[in-house]
């Protein structure tokens, strides 16, 4: 992919699907359309506007300026520190993630630039294993906020994530105190760190790094919320509200500034990059 | 269990004996003894090689001794705080000034209902945003007056509700997280019972973490992960195997600092000795902690959480 300086080792092939079928089926409007426009247009249904998924690379594609992102710090890889065993093992979904996906686990860090205004960005990919965040995307976050407060540029993070990583058992859930933690240290150099928040961004990330941006950003389309639906509904008997967990629904109880389209999402950071950028 | 309830009737057998012996004033000491012997030999057997579930078991007892048990055994007088000035007062999760060790201390501590009025109060020990929003007061107060702080965990996890989501409960979790992470007094935290989740962790980022020996502390609860994970209800034994959730495995992997042990059978089988073991243990930790300069703590503290996880280099051979 263009968007990448240095060593390609990312191997992100978007056209892998076309050999099945060159068309898909919109599961919003039940339209069949063509995959190749879906992509061009920024994974945007050409028919009713419905966002699909934006994978971490074509996220950062959509975002950054042409050729300016380079992966940053060495590449890490989950270690399974429980060993752990469910219907399938954790290093086979791991390895099965790791190929479909050809990122190493379910963030992608690296150096950017946004209308020419250097940031530190760091990506989620729902493809792998759910963007969950284990010991691997809780250190890629740390680094990622080392790496900003070591050039003195503001932070990025771009979140779509079910939140922890089981697997990881109790290593993950202190992923949420870890990044948290960490996170001061952007704001001890008045660094600005922006949260852009997509679908899903709940359970752990939403109650940890996500909800601690100085700016929080909710793509147009979001899911956003801490508990499951079925969870809830499992402990209250209660019907939950149509719009329940939606962008409308996190912006009118305040949990974000700003409800942004996908198509506006770059001009919405290089506003508010250069903002924080001025001297005053 | 079924077994724990043969050693229930044989303890009311032994007391019924013992009431005869004082009363009648028969002799029954040979016989009293013979079946204490008994009765020891047997808990030995059940409790000794306790599985991970039935740790689980043990830790959401309803016997299981409270945080305010605790709190009146152990700690010098509570004197509560109310209300996060927002939305309300929860009932899951409390907040006072007290005493510990001769020092003044600020508490914060989740607490079960025992009965169904009272758990229909307290949320059976979940905590909504109201009650993370008194914490993260809490927390503040005891930096603006230099107190060390001792939270006490039991909690199945924070409260999955509607008007918990309305009220940004992840935005309460989130916050506290990270006012713990850089709060600038020793913070202690003990698990009493369960350590459910992220409603746990945002009042557990600690100088030092306690855990009480049947004490559980998890990313999800094992049914949530036999749930998820297995799309299996039943499999809840195997999932509480694999997330490690016990006292023992956490200490040996290094997160979290020293068990409290426990009498067989339980916490609730000998509360007042149980009590006595964690006030020494939090005693030497907290005593370890004030001697320190609080910068050097806050460095620990960060380091702490810093380096928690566990990954390995990738490399082109894995591709």
């Amino acid at each position: 992919m263009a968007i990448f300086k240095e060593r390609q080792y990312v191997r992100v092939d978007v056209d892998q699907e076309r050999d099945e079928t060159l068309w898909m089926k919109c599961k919003s409007c039940g339209e069949l359309v063509f995959k190749r426009r879906v992509r061009e247009s920024g994974n945007i249904c050409p028919s009713c506007g419905q966002y699909f998924f934006h994978t971490a690379v074509e996220r950062i594609d959509s975002l950054v300026d042409e050729g300016s992102f380079s992966v940053a710090g060495d590449r890490i890889a989950a270690a399974d520190p429980l060993a752990f065993v469910d219907s399938r093992s954790y290093v086979e979904r791991i390895e099965e993630a790791r190929e479909k996906t050809g990122l190493d686990d379910a963030i992608l860090v690296g150096r950017a630039t946004i209308s020419e205004h250097p940031i530190v960005i760091a990506v989620m990919d729902f493809r792998f294993v759910g963007g969950s965040m284990g010991s691997v995307v809780g250190e890629q976050i740390c680094r990622a906020i080392e790496t900003a407060v070591e050039e003195r540029c503001p932070f990025i993070l771009v979140s779509s994530s079910g939140g922890a990583r089981l697997q990881e058992g109790l290593f993950s859930l202190l992923q949420m105190a870890k990044t948290a933690a960490v996170r001061q240290r952007l704001a001890d150099a008045a660094l600005p760190f922006i949260s852009v928040m997509t679908y899903p961004t709940s359970g752990g990330v939403q109650a940890s790094i996500a909800s601690l941006g100085d700016v929080i950003i909710a793509e147009r389309g979001a899911m956003i919320g801490f508990a499951g639906r079925r969870v809830i509904q499992d402990t209250i008997s209660q019907e939950l509200p149509e719009h329940f967990q939606t962008d409308t629904y996190a912006f009118e109880h305040g949990f974000v500034d700003r409800v942004v389209r996908r198509e506006d999402l770059r001009d919405e950071l290089a506003l508010l990059l250069g903002f924080f950028e001025e001297e005053s | 269990m079924s077994d724990e309830r043969t050693l229930d009737l044989l303890e009311a057998k032994i007391d019924e004996l013992k009431k005869l012996d004082e009363v009648d004033g028969i002799d029954l000491t040979k016989e009293i003894s013979k079946l204490e012997a008994k009765l020891e030999d047997l808990r030995r057997e059940l409790y000794s090689s306790l599985s991970d579930w039935e740790r689980v078991r043990i830790a959401r007892h309803p016997k299981r001794p409270y945080a305010l048990d605790y709190i009146d055994e152990i700690f010098d007088g509570f004197y509560e705080l109310h209300g996060d000035r927002i939305a309300g007062d929860d009932r899951a999760l409390l907040a006072g000034l007290s005493r510990f060790a001769g020092r003044r201390v600020v508490v914060i501590a989740q607490q079960k209902g025992r009965s169904t009025e009272e758990n229909k109060e307290r949320f059976f020990g979940m905590a909504r945003p109201q009650g993370f929003r008194k914490a993260l007061r809490a927390m503040q107060l005891a930096e603006r007056f230099g107190l060390p702080l001792i939270t006490l965990i039991d909690t199945p996890g924070a409260y999955p509700g509607l008007e918990s989501e309305e009220l940004n409960i992840g935005g309460a979790i989130a916050e506290s997280l990270s006012a713990m992470a850089k709060l600038r007094v020793p913070v202690v935290s003990v698990i009493i019972g369960e350590g459910g989740s992220g409603g746990a962790l945002a009042i557990a980022v600690a100088d030092r973490v306690i855990m009480l020996e049947n004490a559980i502390y998890s990313v999800i609860s094992p049914e949530g992960a036999a749930a998820i994970l297995w799309k299996d209800k039943e499999r809840s034994k195997e999932a509480a195997a694999a997330l490690n959730l016990t006292a023992a495995h956490l200490e040996e992997l290094g997160l979290i600092d020293s068990v409290v042990p426990e009498p067989l059978g339980g916490a609730h089988k000998g509360f007042e000795q149980t009590a006595q073991d964690l006030k020494s243990e939090l005693a030497e930790q907290l005593e370890s902690l004030v001697e320190v300069p609080i910068d050097e703590v806050l460095a620990a503290r960060y380091e702490r959480y810093r380096s928690v996880g566990r990954y390995r280099q990738a490399d082109d051979a894995d591709e």
